[in-house]
């Protein structure tokens, strides 16, 4: 599938549709999409499954050491995730606080108490939370649309009118980014733009407004262009076959014995605390 | 201009200023709008979600509490189906909003898609039993206690297992209370909003007269 | 084998509308037919091709009388239509140029070899000389409309409805992306209706012209006939059809030929007398993100009461340039400053550093794509928002608001949603709403597309009327006549080579030695 497969490598005018942008081809990025979301749902199922240190820390650290294999760039990806550790640091905060007190008290702040217990259980929050986001976000950003419909009417069947109508709307997806910096500009150009917090806190939610009316606008212009060129006939055909290579067992390989390494390990070094009590 | 002759003089398609589509059958552009609505709400509950710990914070006084806001997560099903009037398009566009919200990252990871579908189906429910032939405020708000209550026992299933019973309930009738005020009411009002602008003229929900 | 086209009483009304869209019409095209279907801005034009491709949902309006396509209504699931929409914008389907082209081919069932082959060969029949992984959100106007006649070319259906497909195509190709078209017809014999408002380009290609006005089918016959005959000729162009001058003028191929471009240009400042406005220096546009420059070493002068045209091919950065000329983008490399009247008041001399409040009174931007500037939820209130913000009295704001509906022939739709208009209509709101506060400059994107002669010269005038005001135009534009029209100086942004298909490539290579020497 390689050789027909647009390799990204090859693409000189970045996309600006895409969240992070892929600047390398690397057998990761020519693997089937299925492949990647078995192996993001893999992963996930190793730090799912029990909120502790280790078997976070695993799946984490090896996403972390895998990362330069999604070709994914990095400084783009830096720039749209900064939210993550930010938000699993909010979560492994509330932990902190919430969680129950047990061992040494190490902060006492009035009701700010944090013990080494409530400490540990925010660590693993933290970790478990990054552990649980960045493979599917990582593995989604370097799936193109296009190959992900191939994969799931070809593979899974499922029917294509659904299908490719799903995928051609989450176009518009990555197209909000650049829709909403024409609407900013639009707004700049009238004169609506900026002025007191009040006034930019009301705007803020005027455009999100006008941009869902857009979107759908734009949907039903889109699926009348769908339709004008014979979509929804029976009988279609693919312009490629979506195909399963060595690669993708590889990965697959290799993200189930990560799993399974995350699970033994908290075992063996008896930090399990499974999710649902048992 | 002058006014048209009366559309029934002629023969070829029924005039139809119906509330209820023509057929059940899917057309291309309720499967692309029901995308849209699923990529919006999703991206409104990836933000939630981010925000969700924080959010926790607030309801410390009485856990069970945070039901009260819990109820936006169904939105997106009641939102769907009083636009689309279609069989199936809670469901679909909840399944969607949750697969936005995995995909873009959130610590609930990929159990979103559970609990998407599960909420969707409270959803869908409803309007199947009206037959796809009612839909009003009352309806939707119907179709947002519905998926709440879907939601509710999910929730304390899954995140809530260590909760007393007491507690429980207290989470249910909260989320069932914001479900209906959120999800189901204020579906309503942001369909009507969109309505306005002349967005849905393709579909029969954007018969406003 | 073709298939012919039967209207009988046919009508279509929105549901929120009080008249029909299409008045009711009957209408017979044979197969194989070449039409052309020309009508005023707002006659249903658009409307009537959706309706042939059967792809208005049946949920939106009520018809009446019948339409067939053979012996059935119009079905697009039985895959023997094209339809290119007017809006290029929203009728992007995939991401990868190449994925949209196979879209179609791929809807009608052909093998994966064939659908390869076809790519490729669309792709430079419409020169379109990208990657086929080039993403599509980074194509310009006019290159997206050559992706959707891409899509079709390839398709080769037996039935070819295009709505306005050169209208934001560069002059010096849209002969070889005609052509092209003509070729797809030829190899399926199609039946084929376009709508186009400068007749100039396909009179000579057209079997029949069909004239449609806002009552319903004003005439329809051979071109020769249609425009030959001085009555007829006459009454189109009391309704707003572009009229060619004489029937010699028939065979004129230029492609932006109009029976106003030989229009008097009364441009108030021939020595370039007027102060300096806006100073480009070395100016490198790009759009925010990209890494490459679209456009660079751009120098140029804005002065009080002068017009100035950008022109040049598709992706050649023109719109880039507008938008940062208007201080809505940042400058990538360079810089613009404005200076005198303009400046007066303000801190910085880069626009783009000027709050929104300051900058809107004083430079007006209208965007390529009409949908994305507005803001508000009814015709007039569009046109009243501008003035409203810069502190006019309300009497002031109602007087120009009906001035500038009555000028453009927007009265009817006063009350309309923007969003819900045809797209002459969006255009020429969306240019009014920015005349209407009065900016000292004024810098538009395509003003003139898809409006007819009559709408066409009101908004001329307007333009004129600016300028006579001692403002100044910057405008970006496909159409030589309407920059003829109000005597704008001419700047061409060049980069050959990506767009222009091999054939047209010497051609427009002589075409623009020529035209340089009209260029400062
Ligand atoms: N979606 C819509 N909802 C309501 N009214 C509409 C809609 N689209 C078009 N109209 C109205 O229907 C009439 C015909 O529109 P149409 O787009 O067919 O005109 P047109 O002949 O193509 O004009 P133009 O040359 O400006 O593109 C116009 O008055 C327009 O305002
Ligand atoms: N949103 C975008 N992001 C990145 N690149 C873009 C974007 N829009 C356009 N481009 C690229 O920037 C270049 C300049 O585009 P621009 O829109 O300025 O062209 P233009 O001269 O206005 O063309 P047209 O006559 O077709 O409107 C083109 O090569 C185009 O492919
Ligand atoms: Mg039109
Ligand atoms: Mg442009």
């Amino acid at each position: 599938m390689s050789d027909l497969t647009n390799a990204p490598a090859k693409v000189e005018v970045q996309d600006p549709g895409q969240l992070i942008p892929v600047v390398r081809s690397t057998p990761l990025v020519r693997c089937n999409p299925l492949t990647k979301i078995a192996v993001a749902l893999i992963l996930m199922v190793g730090a799912l499954l029990s909120i502790d240190l280790v078997s976070a820390g695993v799946v984490l650290g090896f996403t972390l050491i895998g990362l330069p294999a999604t070709g994914l760039d990095m400084i783009a990806a830096l720039k749209r995730l900064w939210f993550l550790p930010l938000g699993a640091l909010l979560a492994a905060w509330g932990t902190a606080i919430l969680a129950e007190k047990s061992g040494a008290v190490l902060v006492d702040l009035g009701p700010i108490l944090m013990t080494a217990g409530s400490l540990d259980a925010a660590a693993a929050i933290f970790v478990r939370t990054l552990a649980l986001a960045i493979p599917l976000i990582v593995l989604a950003s370097t799936i193109d649309p296009r190959d992900l419909s191939d994969a799931l009417i070809q593979h899974l069947r499922l029917p294509e009118v659904v299908v490719v109508s799903v995928l051609a709307a989450s176009r518009l997806l990555g197209l909000l980014v650049i829709e909403w910096q024409t609407l900013s500009m639009a707004r700049r150009a009238r004169g609506v733009a900026g002025g007191s917090i009040a006034r930019r806190t009301r705007s803020l939610f005027a455009g999100i407004f006008v941009l869902l009316v857009q979107s759908i606008r734009r949907g039903t212009t889109l699926a009348m262009a769908m339709e004008g060129r014979a979509f929804g006939r029976p009988g279609r055909t693919w312009r490629r076959q979506s195909v399963f290579g060595a690669g993708d067992g590889v990965a697959v390989a290799v993200s189930l014995g990560v799993c399974a390494l995350a699970i033994v390990a908290a075992h063996a070094l008896g930090t399990w605390n499974p999710i649902i009590a048992g | 201009m002058p006014k048209t002759t009366a559309p029934d003089t002629t023969t070829g398609f029924k005039p139809n200023y119906s509330h209820i589509p023509v057929t059940k059958q899917w057309r291309v552009v309720d499967y692309v709008v029901t995308a849209v609505l699923g990529i919006s709400v999703g991206l409104i509950f990836w933000v939630l979600a981010l925000s969700w710990k924080v959010l926790e914070l607030g309801f410390q006084a009485f856990p069970p509490s945070i039901g009260l806001i819990a109820g936006l997560w169904v939105l997106a099903g009641p939102l769907a189906a009083i636009i689309i009037r279609k069989p199936g398009a809670a469901l679909l566009c909840e399944m969607i909003a949750a697969i936005v919200e995995a995909v873009l990252g959130s610590h609930f990871g990929a159990t979103v898609l559970l609990s998407g579908f599960i909420q969707g189906l409270g959803a869908e429910l409803i309007f199947a039993a009206f037959g796809y032939r009612k839909f009003s405020l009352w309806v939707t708000s119907l179709s947002g206690l519905l998926a709440a209550a879907f939601m509710s026992v999910s929730e304390n299933i899954m995140y809530n297992a260590e909760w007393q019973l007491g507690f429980q309930a207290a989470y249910a009738v909260c989320a069932i209370i914001s479900g209906i005020v959120i999800s189901g009411i204020g579906a309503w009002f942001a369909y009507r909003a969109i309505a306005k602008t002349g967005a849905l003229s393709s579909f029969a929900s954007g018969r406003m007269r | 084998m073709a298939l012919p086209i039967t209207a009988r009483g046919f009508s279509w009304q929105h549901a929120d509308r009080d008249e029909p869209a299409v008045g009711p019409i009957n209408l017979h095209i044979a197969a194989g037919e070449k039409v052309l279907l020309l009508g005023p801005s707002g006659a249903g034009k658009s409307t009537l091709l959706h309706a042939i491709a059967g792809v208005v949902p049946s949920e939106s309006g009520t018809a009446t009388g019948e339409l067939l396509i053979g012996d059935c209504p119009p079905d697009p699931r039985r895959g023997e239509t094209g339809l290119v929409l007017q809006d290029p914008d929203s009728q992007v389907i995939f991401s990868r140029v190449g994925d949209d082209v196979a879209f179609g081919m791929e809807n009608l069932g052909l093998p994966a070899e064939e659908i390869e082959a076809r790519i490729a060969s669309s792709l430079a029949r419409m020169g379109l000389a990208l990657p086929q992984s080039h993403p599509t959100a980074a194509l310009s106007g006019g290159q997206k409309q050559r992706l959707a006649l891409a899509g079709i070319h390839a398709m080769r259906p037996e039935i070819i409805v295009l709505d306005e497909p050169t209208a934001n195509i560069d002059p010096d190709s849209a002969g070889a992306v005609r052509d092209a078209i003509l070729e797809t017809q030829a190899a399926t014999s199609a039946t084929m209706v376009i709508v186009e408002h400068r007749v100039g380009l396909w009179l000579d290609h057209v079997d029949t012209v069909v004239v449609l006005g806002r009552q319903g089918l004003i005439t329809q016959g051979p071109p020769r006939q249609v425009f030959g005959d001085p009555q007829i000729a006459g009454e189109l162009r009391e309704c707003g059809i572009w009229v060619p001058e004489d029937p010699e003028a028939v065979a004129n191929r230029e492609p932006m030929a109009g029976n106003r471009a030989t229009r008097a240009t009364p441009n108030p400042a021939p020595g370039s007398t007027g102060e300096v406005l806006l100073r480009t220096h070395r100016l490198g546009v790009a759009r925010p993100r990209a890494k490459v420059a679209a456009a660079t070493d751009i120098d140029f002068d804005v002065r009080a009461g002068e017009a100035l045209g950008i022109i040049g091919d598709n992706g050649a950065g023109k719109s880039t340039t507008a938008l940062t000329l208007a201080g809505l983008i940042s400058e990538f490399d360079g810089e613009v400053n404005a200076f005198g009247s303009l400046r007066s008041g303000a801190k910085q001399a880069r626009p783009f550093r000027w709050p929104s409040a300051f900058l809107a009174p004083r430079i007006g931007m209208v965007f390529q794509e009409p949908e994305h500037q507005f803001l508000t939820s009814s015709v007039a209130e569009e046109l009243a928002l501008g003035p409203r913000l810069a502190g006019w009295s309300s009497s002031d704001v109602d007087e120009r608001v009906e001035e500038l509906l009555h000028v453009l022939g927007l009265e009817t739709i006063a009350e309309a949603h923007p969003q819900g208009l045809s797209g002459g209509e969006k255009r020429r709101l969306s240019v009014a709403a920015m005349m209407a506060p009065r900016p000292r400059v004024l810098i538009v994107d395509e003003p003139t597309f898809g409006q007819d002669a009559l709408t066409w010269a009101g908004l001329v005038e307007l333009f004129l009327d600016v300028l006579a005001r001692g403002s100044s135009v910057v405008a970006v534009s496909h159409d030589h006549s309407f920059l003829d029209a109000i005597g704008a100086r001419r700047i061409e942004l060049g980069q050959p080579a990506a767009n222009a298909s091999p054939a047209t490539l010497s051609e427009a290579a002589s075409d623009r030695l020529s035209r340089s020497e009209r260029v400062e």
